[in-house]
C-alpha cells in the first residue's frame, strides 16, 4: 500500500476493485465502512456481486479480465471532462501525451462491449472517483493474477495520478496483501531478481556488497520464478525443490502439470507445520513450529513491521525455521551462527536500507513503517509524499488485450477463483480449525439461476467442471452472486482442488498465473 | 495456575491485526484483540478470534521425516539435516546450484525469510528463490 490502513476511512471516495475486502481484508472493509459513515462516496467494481457492492454508490460486475478497458474508459470520460488534475500532472508526471492520446479510443460506447458496464455507470463511477478528492483506490489478487495483471496495475497508477491521488493522505494505490507476510518476504529479497529491500542482483555493486557481507562469492543472473521453476523440473533442469511453508500442490496453477513437474525431482524437501498436499509428496519432511511457537516480525501490507513473541514452547520435536535453515547451513559448510531472531534482524537491518532505522526495542506494539532509514527516523505512513521515489510518476499507455483464454462452443463458461469468508488459502491453517471448518466444510461452485435452470441444475446437485487442464467434481450453489455465464469457485478445498482448472498461463513480466479467468465446462454429474 | 497473555500479530492475511495469545499453565487457549493496536483497534475477523485452533491443531507435525522405500519414519533432526545437507549438496555437485530452487514463505518471518535467500544465494549459490506472492 502507498497509505495506511487507518487513512481509509479518511478518504472522500474508495474505489474498490477485485478485492473481496469484507471476506478476505475484514478489517480493512471496517474502515471502509466508517469512511461510509463519514460521508465517504463508495465505487466497487466486482466481477461478483459482492457483499461490498451493496453498500456502493455505484458498484458493477465487470466481465472478468476486462479491467484494463473499464479503467481506460472511466479515465476517457475523466478527461473529456476536464476532471484531471493537471497542475498535478504537469509538476509531478512524465509521460503524459502517450497517455492521453491512448486514451481516445475508449468511449463509452466502445467499454460496454467489452466490460458489460453501461455507459451511465462508467459515468458515474468516473465522476465520483475523479471529484471527490482524496480517493482512495484498494485492490488485490482480482486485478493482479491476470496475464495482463502488470497492465491492469499500471492502469490504476494511472488513475490514481490522473486524479492527483498518489502520495497525498488518505488517497493512494493500496494492494490488500494476501498473507501475513507476503510483504516482508518480498521485503527480505525472497525474490529471484533482488536481494534484500530490493536491490537488483543484475547490479554488480550490489552484488559485490552483499558478496562482501556474506563472505561468498554470489550469482548475478536473475533466477527462476516459481512459475519458471514447474517448467525447469518439466525440462529436467531443476532437480531438487526446498520449500518453506508453502503448498504448492493446491496454490500453483494447474495441478496436473505440477504433479507431472514434482515426480521428475530427485529431491524434493518441505518444511512445513503439517503435512500439506505438497510435503506428503517430499523425500524429507522439516517439522517446523507455528506463529505462537516463536519471536520474529511480520510486515503487513501497510509496510508495516510488527514484533510477533513466543507464547508456548515447541510443540513436539520441531524447530523454528530459522533454526532449521542455521543448522541446515552449517550442516553444508557455511556456517549460520545466531543467538536468535533478534540477531538476526540486526544484520537485516544492515543490509536492508528501509529497514536501518528499526530495532526491537523501536517496533514495541505498534510496530514501525517502512521506509525507516534511521534510528531516528518515525517511520512512514504514506509514499511518494513530495516526490515519486522513481523522481517523476511515469504515465504508461495501456492497451486492453483479451485473457488467455475465453469461452467457446466446448468450454462456454467464464470460470473465476478466490477465496470465501471462513477459509484461508490452501485450508491448511483453516480447515483444522473446529470453529472455521463447522462454517463451510466442503468445496462449492456459484452459478447463476438462469443458468442453473438452462443446465437443470439445483442447488446442492454435484456437477462435473472441466477445463483444457483437467476436471473436478463439487456441488452447485445457485448463487446471484455471479452474473450469467461466469462460474466461481474457492481454491481451499483439496477434494475438489480449483487448481486441477486453473490456466498456468501468465502475466510476461510478473509471471503471475491467470488464476481469475479462464473457459470451462459445466455439466451435471452423471 | 499460571496465566500469561503473549502479545503477536495475526498470522492469516496481510492486515497485520494485533493478536494477544493467552496462554495457560503453558498451554495456548485463547486468542484476543489487542485493544490499542494501530492496525485492528480491538477488533477481529472470524479467522482471527480463532488463530489459536490452528497452532493446536492435532494435525501438527510433531518430529522432522525421512521417506524411506515410499514410506514416512520419524527421524531425529541430525538425521534430517544430515540428510538433507548430503542430497542437497551432492545435487549441486553433480548439475550446479541453479538446478535447486528455493520456496520462501509468505508465513514465516522476515528474519527467516532473510535467512532462506542467503541460503539460496550464499549456500547453494543460486537466485533460483522466490515465493508466493504471485500465487
Amino acid at each position: 500500500m502507498t497509505n495506511s490502513i487507518e487513512e481509509i476511512e479518511d478518504a472522500a471516495c474508495i474505489f474498490i476493485t477485485g478485492s473481496n475486502t469484507s471476506a478476505c481484508h475484514p478489517l480493512i472493509a471496517r474502515r471502509v465502512f466508517r469512511a461510509k459513515e463519514k460521508g465517504a462516496k463508495l465505487v466497487v467494481a466486482d466481477p461478483r456481486n459482492i457483499q461490498l457492492s451493496r453498500f456502493a454508490d455505484v458498484a458493477v460486475t465487470q466481465r472478468v479480465g476486462s479491467d484494463v478497458a473499464m479503467l481506460n474508459g472511466m479515465m476517457h470520460i475523466i478527461v473529456k471532462n476536464d476532471w484531471h488534475d493537471k497542475s498535478y500532472m504537469e509538476a509531478r508526471c512524465e509521460g503524459v501525451e502517450e497517455f492521453l492520446a491512448a486514451l481516445d479510443a475508449y468511449t463509452p460506447e466502445k467499454v460496454e462491449p467489452i466490460t458489460g458496464i453501461a455507459p451511465a455507470d462508467l459515468e458515474k463511477m468516473a465522476e465520483l472517483y475523479a471529484t471527490n478528492s482524496p480517493a482512495s483506490i484498494l485492490y488485490a489478487m482480482g486485478i493482479t493474477q491476470h496475464t495482463t495483471g502488470v497492465d491492469n496495475v499500471k492502469s490504476i497508477c494511472n488513475l490514481a495520478m490522473l486524479c492527483g491521488n498518489v502520495g497525498v493522505k488518505s488517497g493512494g494505490v493500496n494492494p490488500l496483501r494476501g498473507q501475513n507476510n507476503v510483504q516482508g518476504a518480498c521485503d527480505m529479497g525472497g525474490l529471484p531478481n533482488v536481494f534484500p529491500a530490493y536491490q537488483p542482483v543484475t547490479v554488480e555493486a550490489n552484488t559485490e556488497k552483499f558478496s562482501q557481507a556474506w563472505g561468498k562469492e554470489l550469482p548475478n543472473k536473475i533466477g527462476l520464478t516459481i512459475t519458471d521453476m514447474v517448467q525447469a523440473m518439466i525440462d529436467g533442469k531443476l532437480k531438487a525443490l526446498y520449500v518453506i511453508g508453502e503448498n504448492p500442490m493446491l496454490s500453483d496453477p494447474d495441478q496436473n502439470h505440477l504433479d507431472k513437474a514434482l515426480d521428475k525431482l530427485e529431491l524434493l524437501i518441505c518444511q512445513d507445520i503439517y503435512l500439506t498436499e505438497t510435503a506428503a509428496r517430499s523425500d524429507i519432511v522439516l517439522a517446523a513450529v507455528s506463529v505462537a511457537e516463536k519471536d520474529g516480525t511480520f510486515t503487513n501490507t501497510e509496510r508495516r513491521c510488527m514484533k510477533v513473541n513466543k507464547a508456548i514452547e515447541p510443540l513436539g520435536d520441531t524447530l523454528a525455521d530459522w533454526e532449521i535453515i542455521s543448522r541446515l547451513s552449517t550442516a553444508m559448510g557455511y556456517e549460520m551462527k545466531y543467538d536468535g531472531p533478534e540477531d538476526i534482524f540486526k544484520e537485516v537491518t544492515t543490509a536492508a536500507p528501509s529497514y536501518a532505522g528499526m530495532s526491537y526495542e523501536r517496533m514495541g506494539l505498534d510496530g514501525l513503517q517502512w521506509p525507516c532509514p534511521n534510528p531516528e527516523h518515525p517511520g512512514t505512513q504514506f509514499l511518494h509524499k513530495e516526490q515519486f521515489t522513481r523522481g517523476k510518476g511515469l504515465f504508461h499507455a495501456i492497451e486492453y488485450l483479451d485473457p488467455a483464454e475465453m469461452p467457446d462452443a466446448e468450454y462456454p463458461y467464464f470460470l473465476t477463483t478466490g477465496r470465501m469468508f471462513a477459509h484461508y488459502h490452501t485450508g491448511t491453517m483453516t480447515r483444522v480449525s473446529p470453529h472455521l471448518d463447522a462454517e463451510q466444510k466442503d468445496g462449492y461452485v456459484e452459478i447463476h439461476p438462469e443458468d442453473a435452470e438452462t443446465l437443470a441444475v439445483k442447488d446442492g446437485d454435484t456437477v462435473k467442471l472441466s477445463t483444457r487442464r483437467g476436471e473436478i467434481q463439487v456441488s452447485a450453489r445457485v448463487s446471484n452472486k455471479v452474473k450469467p455465464g461466469l462460474l466461481f469457485v474457492p481454491f481451499h478445498f483439496a477434494e475438489s482442488p480449483a487448481n486441477v482448472l486453473t490456466n498456468a498461463a501468465a502475466d510476461p513480466t510478473a509471471k503471475i498465473p491467470e488464476y481469475k479467468v479462464c473457459a470451462v465446462k459445466i455439466e451435471k454429474a452423471a | 495456575m499460571d496465566y500469561k497473555i503473549i502479545p503477536s500479530v495475526c498470522s492469516y492475511c496481510g492486515t497485520g491485526c494485533g493478536v494477544l495469545f493467552q496462554v495457560m499453565d503453558g498451554k495456548l487457549t485463547d486468542t484476543l484483540p489487542m485493544k490499542t493496536h494501530p492496525v485492528n483497534e480491538g477488533k477481529l475477523c472470524i479467522k482471527g478470534w480463532n488463530l489459536h485452533e490452528h497452532v493446536v491443531s492435532d494435525k501438527r507435525l510433531t518430529t522432522p521425516l525421512i521417506k524411506k522405500n515410499g514410506e514416512f519414519q520419524d527421524a531425529t533432526w541430525d538425521e534430517a539435516i544430515q540428510t538433507a545437507a548430503e542430497k542437497l549438496k551432492g545435487i549441486v555437485s553433480a548439475h550446479g546450484p541453479d538446478s535447486v530452487g528455493v520456496l520462501a514463505s509468505a508465513k514465516i518471518t522476515n528474519e527467516e525469510n532473510y535467512l532462506t535467500q542467503k541460503f539460496a544465494r550464499a549456500v547453494i549459490g543460486t537466485n533460483n528463490v522466490d515465493h508466493c506472492a504471485r500465487l
